[in-house]
This record gives structure tokens, C-alpha cells and sequence, in this order.
């Protein structure tokens, strides 16, 4: 008991909470980012252009396919070789952009074929061009259609930050570590602690998705 | 590229086998305990329902890593000495066993209520028309999900590199370390996670354009 009063000490705590807002800011940035790119490469993918379309696909499936890990290895410790050096937060949020614009070009995909056909027909037939339509008629109701698969891909995003542990990033789960590394009483303190910050986080997030969908369905 | 593979394929051959190893382990696994605890969560039973609940969703929603890194330093000082490896194999199948619980509890719910009704009402118990009835038409529908989550679960299995786990992620960054040729470790390494990825994920879903 009295590891668990010591291990809490204020600083500790401050400590973690610093680390919190890393993992929260590399997250927001990342899906943010993401959240754009992904769309692009989404409509590109769906659009059936020729050759162009095809090979988006083809990169989405292979990033896909590919461990975070081995992405958040590759910009940190590969790029360098190619004359650029990312620093540990900016390298973070690199790797897990390229990550999650794969993974949020599919859900955009998804979204957009499950809009009926007869949306787009019948916004062209008015006069609009394809990216009016899809601006204006098809992406609105997509959007709404996907918000239940983004927010559960934003906490597997929030989760995944604390890989970027790896490679030194100042996030929750590295902030946890130092604080354990320095006293071995405080482990089981420290692993209960961090993982109550992650749960209350991705469950909170997940609670509120559920209810904005709720909304939008009835 | 070339150069890594010929020279280093000995490690990249046991990566890529421990890889599967744990994989397949964690899989096997949490097929079992996912699928326990999704017929929880369908229970009429009030307490088994909750149980079932609080697991999926603590489970769900705490990082791979921090659950992997719990087995590989706290259990060992306290309880019992375990080595990297079967330290990611635990925290990997407590993981995934979330998401499958998930994807079995669906997969149950969607067999429509007069399936349970009319065996119930040959004269089985609830039991055997879970067994015989709803379970089996359950698992055809998830299969789809579940290999999507085997997809995930190979990726996953790259947290091994974090506690020692001779998987591909951990030979790969042996490599990289002493050959300094990060650039084609990797992309080897990436190529070797693809070989078994990819094709799965395509098959998987076709099998799902099937299903529909």
C-alpha cells in the first residue's frame, strides 16, 4: 500500500499527465492529418480513374498490410539515410499518418459505396459535375455513415501511440517507464496508472461515438 | 536488398517462423477464451453478462504494448519467470481475445431470435441448441472478421520486438543494428510481414464479397 502512496507522489503524477498529453497531441495531429490525406486517397481509389486508382489501391493494401511498427522503425532509423532526420514527435506523427491514411482511405472507400448509386445518378443527371457531386451530395452523407469506424480507428491510433515508445517519444507509456525504471516498488503502481489513463481516454471516446451515432440514426 | 537477404537469412527465416509461432498460439488461444467470453455477454444470466462486458472492454481498450510489457516486467518479479516470447504470446492473446469476444458476440446476435426459439422448442436445452444450432451458424458469419483479426494479429505480433521475442520485428532490427543498411532491413522485413499479410487480407476479402 504504501508503493502505491509513493508511487502517486504529485510529481509522478504530473509526470504521467505530461506523458497523457503527449500521446493525446501525437494522436490529434496524426488523425487530423490522416483524416485529410486518407480522404483524398479514398476518393481516388474509388473514382476508378485509370492506372492512377489501381496503384493507390495497391499502396493503401501494402500499408495496410504492414506492421505500425516496423513503419515508425523505418521513418525514424531509414529516412536519415535519405538526408532527413526527422526529430522523435515529428517522426511519430509521420509514421503514424502514413499508417492511418491507409487505414482511413478503406473506411472512406467503405463509406462511399455504402451511399446508394442512385445519389450520385441523380446528382450528375441535375447537372453537376463528379466532384460537385461528390462534394456536395455523396461525402455528407459518407461522412455520416463512417462515424462509428473513424472513432474506433482514432483509439486503435491512440493505443498505437505508445509504440512510438521506441524511439524515445515523451509519451504515457515512456514517461510511465522512466518513472518505474527508477524504482522497481513502483511497477504494478505504475502499469495500474497508465492503464486507467488509456482506458478512461479510448473508453470515454468509444462511449461518445456510440451516442452521436445513436443521434444521427434516430 | 539482395545483399541482406542472402546474407542474413538464417535470422530472417527463425523471425519470420517465430513470427507464425506466436501468431498462430495467439490465435488458437483467444479463439477460445474470445469465444468464452462472447457467449457470456449473450447469457441471460445478469452477472455473466457484465463479466463478459468488463473484460471486452477493458481489454479493448488499454494498449497491446502496456499489457505485453505487464507480463514481461511485473509478472516475472512477483510471480513466475517467463522469457520475452512467452510473455508476447500471453499479452497478444489477451488482446486479441478482446476484439474476437467482439466479433463472436456479433456474430451470434445476428442469428435471427427463432433459431434459439424453435430449437428450444424440439426439446433441447439451452446448452445444446447453443452448441449444435446457433454456434455453428455464428462462426460461418465471422469468419470473414476473425481472419481480419489474424491479419491484425500477425502485425501485432511485432510488439515481440519489444521484449526480446526472436520475431521478424526483433531479427530485423538485429540486422539493421549491424549492418547499418536500415533502409533494406527493413524494406526485407516489410516484404517477409507482406508474404503473409496480404494474401490473407485479399482472401479474406473475397470471402467477405461472397458472403454479401
Amino acid at each position: 500500500m504504501q508503493n502505491f502512496i509513493d508511487a502517486y507522489s504529485f510529481i509522478n503524477l504530473r509526470f504521467l499527465l505530461m506523458g497523457l498529453g503527449v500521446t493525446v497531441l501525437i494522436s490529434v495531429v496524426s488523425v487530423i492529418l490522416s483524416f485529410i490525406v486518407g480522404s483524398i486517397l479514398g476518393i481516388i481509389r474509388y473514382s476508378n480513374i485509370r492506372y492512377i486508382s489501381k496503384i493507390v489501391g495497391f499502396i493503401i493494401d501494402i500499408l495496410r498490410n504492414l506492421p505500425l511498427l516496423l513503419i515508425i522503425f523505418f521513418t525514424y532509423f531509414g529516412l536519415p539515410n535519405f538526408g532527413f532526420k526527422p526529430d522523435t514527435i515529428p517522426a511519430a506523427i509521420l509514421a503514424m499518418t502514413v499508417f492511418e491514411s491507409a487505414m482511413i482511405a478503406e473506411i472512406v472507400r467503405s463509406g462511399i459505396m455504402a451511399v446508394p448509386k442512385g445519389q450520385m445518378e441523380g446528382a450528375r443527371s441535375t447537372g453537376m459535375t463528379y466532384l460537385q457531386a461528390m462534394w456536395h451530395i455523396i461525402l455528407p452523407q459518407a461522412y455520416k455513415k463512417m462515424i462509428p469506424a473513424m472513432v474506433s480507428q482514432f483509439i486503435s491510433l491512440i493505443k498505437d501511440t505508445s509504440l512510438a515508445t521506441i524511439i524515445v517519444v515523451p509519451e504515457l507509456m515512456q514517461h510511465a517507464q522512466i518513472i518505474y525504471g527508477q524504482n522497481a516498488n513502483y511497477i504494478i503502481p505504475m502499469f495500474l496508472a497508465m492503464s486507467v489513463m488509456y482506458f478512461v481516454v479510448c473508453f470515454g471516446l468509444s462511449l461518445v461515438s456510440n451516442r452521436i451515432d445513436k443521434r444521427i440514426r434516430a | 536488398m539482395i545483399n541482406i537477404i542472402t546474407s542474413h537469412w538464417s535470422e530472417l527465416l527463425t523471425g519470420f517462423g517465430w513470427t507464425i509461432f506466436s501468431s498462430v498460439l495467439a490465435l488458437l488461444f483467444s479463439l477460445v477464451i474470445g469465444s468464452i467470453f462472447a457467449i457470456l455477454e449473450v447469457l441471460p444470466n445478469k452477472i455473466a453478462r457484465t463479466i463478459g462486458k468488463i473484460y471486452v472492454e477493458v481489454f479493448r481498450n488499454i494498449p497491446l504494448l502496456v499489457i505485453t510489457m505487464f507480463f514481461y516486467i511485473a509478472i516475472p518479479m512477483y510471480i513466475v519467470k517467463i522469457n520475452g516470447f512467452v510473455a508476447g504470446t500471453i499479452g497478444l492473446t489477451i488482446y486479441t481475445s478482446a476484439f474476437i469476444a467482439e466479433t463472436v458476440r456479433s456474430g451470434i446476435q445476428s442469428i435471427d431470435k427463432g433459431q434459439m426459439e424453435g430449437a428450444r422448442s424440439t426439446g433441447m436445452t439451452y446448452w445444446q441448441s447453443m452448441r449444435y444450432i446457433i454456434l455453428p451458424q455464428a462462426f460461418k458469419i465471422v469468419i470473414p472478421p476473425l481472419g481480419n483479426q489474424f491479419v491484425n494479429l500477425v502485425k501485432n505480433s511485432s510488439v515481440l520486438a519489444f521484449v526480446a521475442g526472436f520475431d521478424l520485428m526483433y531479427q530485423g532490427n538485429a540486422i539493421a543494428s549491424t549492418t547499418f543498411d536500415t533502409i533494406n532491413s527493413y524494406l526485407v522485413v516489410g516484404l517477409l510481414y507482406l508474404i503473409i499479410t496480404l494474401p490473407l487480407s485479399y482472401y479474406m476479402q473475397y470471402l467477405e464479397k461472397r458472403l454479401v
